[in-house]
């Protein structure tokens, strides 16, 4: 479990148009990372090359290595499809699948693995929802549809979906922007929780949120509206909030940007 | 059907309801209020009330001249909703209107019907005991439409899904192009191809058919090398609705949200295992009243039917089988419209038309109760007593 990701000289295009430029990272595993950074300046757009989903979006490409624990994530024969069953990601809205029932939603994956086993899929349910902090709400209610869930809830639903395929990385963009902040405190308390079995990389747009979860913080910018988005700075989180190497970052996390 | 009051646009979708998304923010915040700052609010709350007197009467000492507020409504407003309302009416009037000349010429016949209207095969209308019943003609239009959707369906969410999630986007437009050409072909064609080219064609398939299942009376074969049956009809039908089912269910797959489709993705689905758990629970009531619609047309359509069935002979025993000729609804009105000369007679049509009517209408009634009720997206978010109940203990958890 937990997996080193190093990136090098990654280049992200859209058609003719190039997102990110020339990012290099080291992310280290069982440790929370944090990317931040003003709009458009391709934090998700880079989350989403770590697990190939990028490739959903028609024109999308990338140049350079992402290696996983020495295996290149785009190597020739690497299946993308294989690559999102070890790198999951959870998203900005909460995305349970609306038609299945609550057990179902976590269960998914596992199906999708070809488990069915009922004992192992009802154990491994168990096991997700109480890594999520979902078990104790729902355990009532398994058969009901996921959607019936409250915003917060829903949103731990889809990690115990992540989470019950045993990935070694977890992504996660802007997981509570949609959330209020009760919801998302317990979505941080849940990322401090789960950082002692996987890598965390999360997106977020909340500099306390940040300052609060990560170990390490990366600091992601752009020259100018249309130009590419870059890494700026990358450091332990508390370096990067108290003493940063870079004017820009400095600016960006005391509110003078721009 | 439009709405009974035919002012609203008949398009729009019966619940009003917002996107899902949007309604788990608004109980988190309320969950959440308790907690909160609430006695702030409340602070804010009674300082406001303490303005607003002082301001009221500040409004009511100041003086000036009269603004011009009125009067209410404008001409071209009036006008405009003048407009609308009548041709919504008219609408619902011609429909009422059509309705009541098939009741009024349809009853005097069947007055005098000898014979069970509902349940006799018999067709001799006219004379001093006139005597017809539509069983027959109910029984060939409603295999010929169902058979039709059987083959349609399958083969239009094919095409739907094969437009919107495989095929390269150069490919899908052409494609989808091409599967709405097939529309515009006028059913006089159908009908001609269908019997001069297509019907040969198929002679292999029926007698392959009728050699394996032939036990069963549904397939079984009349002697003869008759191609103008049922089921060649129902083939061209199957053609005829393919355009509709796969627009309507092209545009609903279309608009699966990214956010079910990627959540699948994330979880290393393929394609395949992302359309099923995706895209098409998303889809499944758009495809369900797609098919309907097809199946309205597949019900009403006359002239290709009327082409291709071979009328069976009038004392031959009556034939189940669908590699047997017969008569729809439609097709044997059109076939006799010569013969209207007495009002019985034409009475004795005009109540078979009326039947195909009302299950037309009833087919397109469930679609719309289908659509109604689980929307595009399949089941709605139900928001129950436990699940308030629970959001509130996450509440309290939290």
């Amino acid at each position: 479990m937990a997996k080193r990701i190093e990136v090098g000289g990654l280049n992200v295009y859209y058609g003719d148009f190039k997102a990110v430029e020339d990012v290099s990272m080291t992310i280290e595993p069982r440790s929370v990372t944090a990317f931040i950074g003003p709009s458009g300046c391709g934090k998700s757009t880079y989350l989403r090359t770590l697990n190939r989903m990028h490739e959903v979006i028609p024109g999308a490409r990338v140049e350079g290595k992402v290696m996983l624990d020495q295996q290149d994530l785009y190597a020739t024969g690497v299946d993308p499809v294989a690559v999102r069953r070890v790198v999951g990601m959870v998203f900005q809205r909460p995305n349970p699948f609306p038609t299945m029932s609550i057990f179902d939603n976590v269960a998914s994956g596992l199906k999708l693995n070809g488990v069915k086993d009922r004992k192992k899929l009802t154990a491994v349910v168990e096991q997700s929802l109480q890594a999520a902090n979902l078990w104790n709400e729902v355990k009532d209610r398994l058969d009901k549809p996921g959607a019936g869930l409250s915003g917060g809830q829903q949103q731990r639903l889809c990690i115990a979906r992540a989470i019950a395929v045993e990935p070694e990385v977890i992504l996660m963009d802007e997981p509570c922007s949609a959330l209020d902040p009760i919801s998302t405190l317990a979505i941080e308390d849940l990322i401090e929780k789960l950082k002692d079995r996987f890598t965390v990389v999360i997106v977020t747009h909340n500099m306390q949120q940040a300052a609060r979860v990560s170990d390490q913080t990366a600091f992601f910018n752009l020259a100018a509206t249309g130009k590419p988005g870059r890494l700026i700075e990358m450091g332990p989180t508390k370096q990067i909030f108290s003493n940063p190497n870079e004017k820009a970052t400095e600016d960006y996390i005391t509110g003078r940007f721009g | 059907m439009s709405s009974p009051d035919g002012t609203a646009p008949p398009d729009r979708p019966a619940d009003g309801t917002p996107a899902p998304q949007a309604e788990p923010q608004i109980e988190d915040l309320v969950v959440g209020e308790p907690a909160g700052p609430a006695p702030h609010f409340e602070g804010l709350a009674a300082a406001h009330a303490d303005d607003q007197p002082t301001q009221a009467a500040a409004a009511a000492t100041a003086t000036g001249p009269k603004l011009e507020l009125g009067p209410v409504g404008h001409l071209g407003d009036r006008l405009f909703a003048g407009l609308a309302r009548g041709s919504g009416g008219l609408v619902v009037a011609i429909v009422a209107f059509v309705g009541v000349f098939l009741l009024a010429l349809a009853i005097p016949a069947l007055a005098d019907n000898q014979s069970s209207f509902l349940f006799s095969r018999v067709w001799e209308p006219g004379g001093e005991e006139p005597r017809f019943g539509i069983a027959a003609l109910f029984y060939t239009t409603v295999v010929s439409s169902i058979i039709a959707m059987v083959i349609a369906v399958p083969i239009a969410v094919g095409v739907a899904l094969f437009t919107t999630y495989y095929a390269p986007k150069r490919l899908a437009a052409p494609v989808a192009h091409a599967i709405d050409l097939l529309a515009a072909v006028p059913s006089i064609i159908y009908g001609l191809w269908g019997i001069l080219f297509f019907a040969p064609i198929l002679r292999p398939v029926i007698d392959g058919v009728s050699g394996a299942l032939g036990w069963l009376p549904v397939f079984e074969k009349p002697t003869g090398d008759n191609v103008g049956v049922v089921f060649t009809a129902s083939v061209v039908l199957a053609i005829m609705i393919l355009p509709v089912v796969t627009a309507i269910s092209r545009e609903i797959f279309a608009q699966t949200p990214i956010a079910h489709r990627e959540g699948a993705l994330a979880l290393g689905a393929t394609r395949w295992e992302m359309i099923r758990i995706s895209v098409l629970p998303y889809g499944r009531s758009g495809v369900v009243s797609a098919s309907m619609l097809g199946l309205g047309r597949a019900l009403g359509e006359t002239v290709a039917v009327l082409i291709i069935l071979s009328v069976p002979n009038g004392n031959d025993p009556w034939n189940s089988s669908i590699f047997a000729g017969g008569e729809t609804f439609a097709s044997k009105i059109a076939n006799n419209a010569a013969e209207f000369d007495s009002p019985e007679k034409t009475g004795a049509y005009i109540a078979a038309g009326l039947v195909l009517f009302v299950v037309t209408f009833l087919v397109n009634s469930a679609a719309r109760l289908i659509v109604a009720r689980s929307g595009p997206g399949g089941k709605r978010p139900r928001r129950n007593r436990s699940a308030g109940g629970a959001a509130a203990k996450e509440g309290a958890v939290a």
